[in-house]
């Protein structure tokens, strides 16, 4: 008889409400997702310089503005056919990684790991980094912030700007790197190692022993089963900076795996009439509405994902983990909250292959940069971001003005299986009218886990409102809107 | 409480950049914790809008407004804050001139959503849905309210009355950290002054300043797809459309640093009216011709004149009633 | 507004020994032209800031002239108006590349004694910006 709006969704970059609409029985008859953001740069690209296009698209997300400046950068060079020097790709490399273990820790650390590391049903007044303070201690917390700050001064002395960052050209980057330089990144590099290993150290003390947490991790509430798409490597390895893209299903069988020139054989985009974002399925099932199971295309990308799609993963600590993992949960893992077991796991991976490619001698080469000849018509370039997989695609004519460009980026593809997360844990978790802020905080908790970041999801629909719950009765009287402390 | 100044943060048509260039205070940012009251900052901290609703009149110290003006939910936001805050100030570009996102303004609302929700190649969309712009949707026999998408994104001032601005696509740490200390200062400047950054230009602290000639002349623009630029000369010098002459400093030449050209996002010096305007008087007096043909020629290599000097600041062009003129 | 009754305003920046001139001497001739059409004497087409153009754009004008001694040797200025050339032109392509009609901005060399030309292009501009109709002010709120 209710309806409920939390409102705004906090700790997620971008803008979003959860309905929930309640029946006669004070039951919870269906959760919506709702995300109010449209900026439309599928249409203001067009006209653009296409080499401005990886620091425009950057701006789509400012919390994963290198995912965006590397796969624009990478359809660059598709575009005009110039693969980048050794050097090149690796130093982007280098700082695809550096971007991908800084952005994971704050959501470790900031964004959803207050839930647990402070818990899930405490106040709102500790969830967040005051929380975290007191729980972990005021030194351990700088470690991490400092710890970030290291790696993103790195990026921003190889990119240019660690927010949107500039070194990304056709064929290569704008700036090498020299042996000073290096020390320093080295050091860092050693640091990080460390640094990851002390995650993974804290997740298992904090959540991994215990039973409670690990209880919620695999309740039915926080469980779907879909499909799963990720990069992997010609080994089948999980890898952010380049590969074919793998879909497995919820069996974990492969299902397909292609080259981002196929991308649109594989991916649609469904409408709905309530929301700006889009709903990416896997095109050959059709669009089943949210549902999961075999039948239905809804697919799952990020973590948790990459993890499911990987048959193992190329950096010997990172495998251990990795294994460990499976052991616990089996494979494919289904649970959502595992992605942030799954988010840490992957620190791992990127701290080893930090450390091989700065003790890799192409690194210092000064030979960065190819330069194109061909005439452009037509590019596509895809890399995981921290949230998934993300692909870039241009038309342009043939002075390399953009005619037209289709983005599928990566929150927007959970936004499916966000959706039904939210709408099971809700089902679970308000029962007989019994709502308060605890449970509440562990609907958003569904939600949180995928990281989600809405100036991404809605790049076409522009940054806006975080989030609300709101309660309605099935005559869609509005009945209350819950306020976070009831 | 206490009587600790209360501080709002808020996001609009944001990218977050804007919100993360705050966590990347860092250390300081525990700091300035310590020194102030949070009381509202959703990508960070589990209080909502009801929360703000709630607040007196004028008892937010001072609100930081990141992102565009984009939806009409922004717009109501917006006003909110303004009545609950003492200071509102105007965070990034986007909320100063409108940023990136600003150059849709280029297109209509129209042609925006056509294109995201009709015809890009990937949609699947049979029945044409668009989403709701008449204030609401339903889901079942429930209405909620839609925000509808604006005709046109506009920077924080166009909605609001904005006391200060801070520039940058996203502002630097010690940009946001000086104009904090500005802020908790007491001494306030006049309304309406651009805090944090330089009052002189780029090139003022860019370090190839001194291999930039007195006067820039050069025989064409080049561009980074097929140039690769030298680190040891001025960029402008060397041909690419560097805009550091006209933009405001601040950022300590960043861009430069990486050898690629600045692109404005520290926005218009003082006493500038329309940043475009201004880039493109300077870019086209050091083209290096007498003759109209020679001109024309190489003017027209450049692939896009509006995206290369209007990239942060459409919204707040002069140009406005000329765009609106001819919007589809 | 109605565009029955539209009558298109017109802004002219006008440097001082040619345009201004020629100017002077329809005036002085007797030359009709027409009322709506506002003149700004500038000392040299060099001095017109791009800026100016926009301030007038905003502020009303339906169309705006530049006008400036011949290229490329009449300018007193040596080469004002082989910076106005410049300017102008990148302006021009910017309006193009925003689909802004091209009617709406014109740069003229005028001599001072080219008053029959001056009326010709005031003339040509009025009955093309009456055809275009007047600008939009306000965003359109559907
Ligand atoms: S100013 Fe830049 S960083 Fe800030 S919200 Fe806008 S695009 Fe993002
Ligand atoms: S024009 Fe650009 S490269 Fe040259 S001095 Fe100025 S900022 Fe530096
Ligand atoms: S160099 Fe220019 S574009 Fe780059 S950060 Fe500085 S002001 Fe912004
Ligand atoms: S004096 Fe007439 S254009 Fe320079």
């Amino acid at each position: 008889m209710k309806e409920i709006i939390i409102d705004p969704i906090t700790r997620l970059e971008g803008h979003g409400k959860i309905i929930i609409v309640m029946n006669d029985e004070g039951n919870v008859e269906r959760a919506y997702l709702h995300i109010p953001e449209l900026r439309g740069f599928e249409k203001f690209a067009e006209g653009r310089a296409v080499e401005d296009m990886p620091q425009i698209t950057s701006r789509i997300c400012g919390v994963c503005p290198m995912a965006h400046h590397m796969a624009s950068t990478k359809t660059l060079d598709d575009l005009y056919k110039c693969k980048p020097t050794i050097t090149a790709r690796k130093i982007r490399e280098l700082m695809y990684n550096i971007f991908m273990l800084e952005d994971h820790a704050l959501h470790v650390y900031l964004l959803g790991g207050p839930d647990f590391i402070v818990g899930p049903t405490s106040s709102k007044e500790e969830r967040n980094i005051i929380g975290i303070i007191n729980k972990v201690g005021k030194e351990n917390v700088l470690k991490v912030i400092s710890m970030r700050k290291k790696l993103r001064e790195i990026n921003l002395m190889l990119g240019g700007k660690t927010i949107h960052p500039v070194s990304g050209v056709p064929g290569g980057v704008s700036r090498p790197i020299n042996s000073d330089e290096l020390e320093k990144i080295k050091q860092v590099a050693n640091e990080s190692i460390e640094f990851a290993r002390f995650t993974l150290k804290l997740f298992k003390d904090i959540v991994l022993s215990n039973d409670q947490y690990l209880n919620l991790i695999t309740s039915e509430a926080y469980t779907h089963r879909t499909y799963y798409m990720g990069l992997v490597d010609e080994k089948n390895r999980l890898n952010f900076y380049d590969g074919k893209i793998r879909v497995v299903d919820p069996r974990g069988n492969e299902y397909a795996k292609f080259d981002v020139h196929q991308y649109a054989e594989y991916i649609a985009e469904h409408v709905e009439p309530w929301t700006y974002i889009k709903f990416p399925f896997l095109k050959n099932f059709g669009w089943k509405g949210f549902v999961d199971g075999e039948d239905s295309g809804i697919y799952s990308v990020a973590p948790l994902a990459r993890l499911n799609v990987s048959d193992s993963l190329p950096t010997h600590e990172a495998q251990t983990a990795f294994e460990e993992m499976i052991s616990m949960l089996g494979k494919p893992i289904h649970h959502t909250l595992a992605n942030h077991w799954a988010r840490v796991v992957e620190m791992i991976y990127s701290a080893e292959r930090i450390q091989e490619l700065v003790n890799d001698p192409d690194i210092l080469d000064s030979n960065i940069r190819n330069i194109p000849t061909s005439v452009p018509s037509e590019g596509m370039g895809v890399v995981e971001a921290p949230r998934g997989t993300l692909i870039h695609h241009y038309i342009t004519d043939e002075r390399g003005v953009v005619k037209q460009a289709n983005l599928i980026v990566a929150t927007q593809n959970n936004a499916a299986r966000i959706a039904l997360s939210i709408d099971k844990a809700a089902k679970h978790l308000i029962r007989q009218g019994q709502v308060n802020e605890g449970l509440l905080n562990m609907v958003e908790m569904a939600f949180r886990a995928y990281d989600p970041c809405h100036a991404c999801g809605t790049h076409t629909l522009p940054g806006n409102m975080p989030f609300a719950m709101y309660i309605y009765d099935t005559n869609g009287k509005l009945l209350n809107i819950v306020k976070h402390n009831l | 409480m206490n009587n600790r100044p209360k501080v709002a943060f808020y996001w609009c048509a944001s990218c977050g950049g804007c919100e993360e260039a705050v966590v990347d205070l860092a250390e300081k940012i525990i700091d300035v914790v310590s020194l102030v009251d949070i009381v509202f900052w959703p990508v960070a901290m589990d209080y909502k809008l009801s929360d703000v609703e709630a607040l007196p009149d004028n008892s937010i110290t001072v609100s930081f407004i990141n992102g565009g003006i984009r939806l009409s939910e922004h717009e109501k936001v917006v006003r909110l804050l303004r009545q609950k805050s003492k200071l509102v100030v105007a965070y990034g570009a986007c909320a100063c001139w409108g940023g990136i996102p600003g150059l849709a303004n280029q297109y209509s609302r129209e042609e925006i959503l056509e294109r995201v929700y009709l015809t890009t190649p990937t949609t699947a969309n049979p029945e044409k849905i668009m989403p709701p712009q008449d204030g609401y949707a339903k889901l079942g026999d429930v209405k909620i309210e839609v925000p509808t998408f604006l005709p046109e994104l506009k920077p924080l001032d166009e909605v609001i009355d904005v006391d200060y601005y801070i520039p940058g696509c996203p502002p630097t740490p010690e940009v946001t950290w000086n104009a904090i200390n500005v802020l908790l200062s007491g001494k306030l400047p006049d309304k309406g002054t651009v805090i944090g950054a330089s009052n002189r230009s780029l090139c003022d602290e860019c370090p190839l300043n001194k291999t930039k000639p007195e006067n820039v002349l050069i025989k064409e623009f080049k561009r980074v797809v097929n140039y690769s630029p030298r680190a040891d000369t001025c960029l402008l010098a060397q041909g690419l459309p560097c805009l550091g002459p006209v933009t405001r400093g601040g950022c300590g030449a960043l861009c430069v640093k990486a050898n690629m050209p600045c692109t404005g996002c520290f926005g218009p010096l003082e006493n500038i009216h329309d940043y475009g305007g201004k880039a493109l008087s300077f870019l086209a007096s050091i083209l290096d011709y007498e003759n109209e043909e020679e001109i024309k020629r190489e003017i027209s290599k450049l692939p896009d004149v509006s995206g290369l000097i209007y990239k942060y600041t459409l919204p707040k062009s002069l140009l406005k009633n000329l765009l609106r003129s001819v919007r589809k | 507004m109605s565009t029955n009754n539209y009558e298109p305003r017109i802004v002219v920046f006008a440097c001082n020994w040619c345009s201004y001139a020629a100017i002077d001497l329809a005036g002085t001739s007797r030359k009709l032209y027409p009322p709506n059409v506002r003149v700004i004497r500038v000392m040299c087409s060099g001095r017109v800031d791009p800026q100016f153009v926009l301030e007038a754009f905003k502020n009303g004008a339906d169309g705006v002239i530049v006008a400036g001694c011949r290229p490329p040797s009449d300018c007193h200025y040596i080469n004002g108006n082989i910076k106005a050339l410049r300017r102008f032109t990148l302006f021009k392509r910017l309006l193009e590349e925003l689909g802004i009609e091209k009617e709406r901005f014109r740069l003229e060399w005028i001599s001072a004694a080219e008053a029959d030309k001056w009326v010709r292009v005031v003339n040509e501009m009025l009955e093309e910006l009456r055809r275009l109709g007047p600008l939009k002010a306000e965003a359109v709120s559907v």
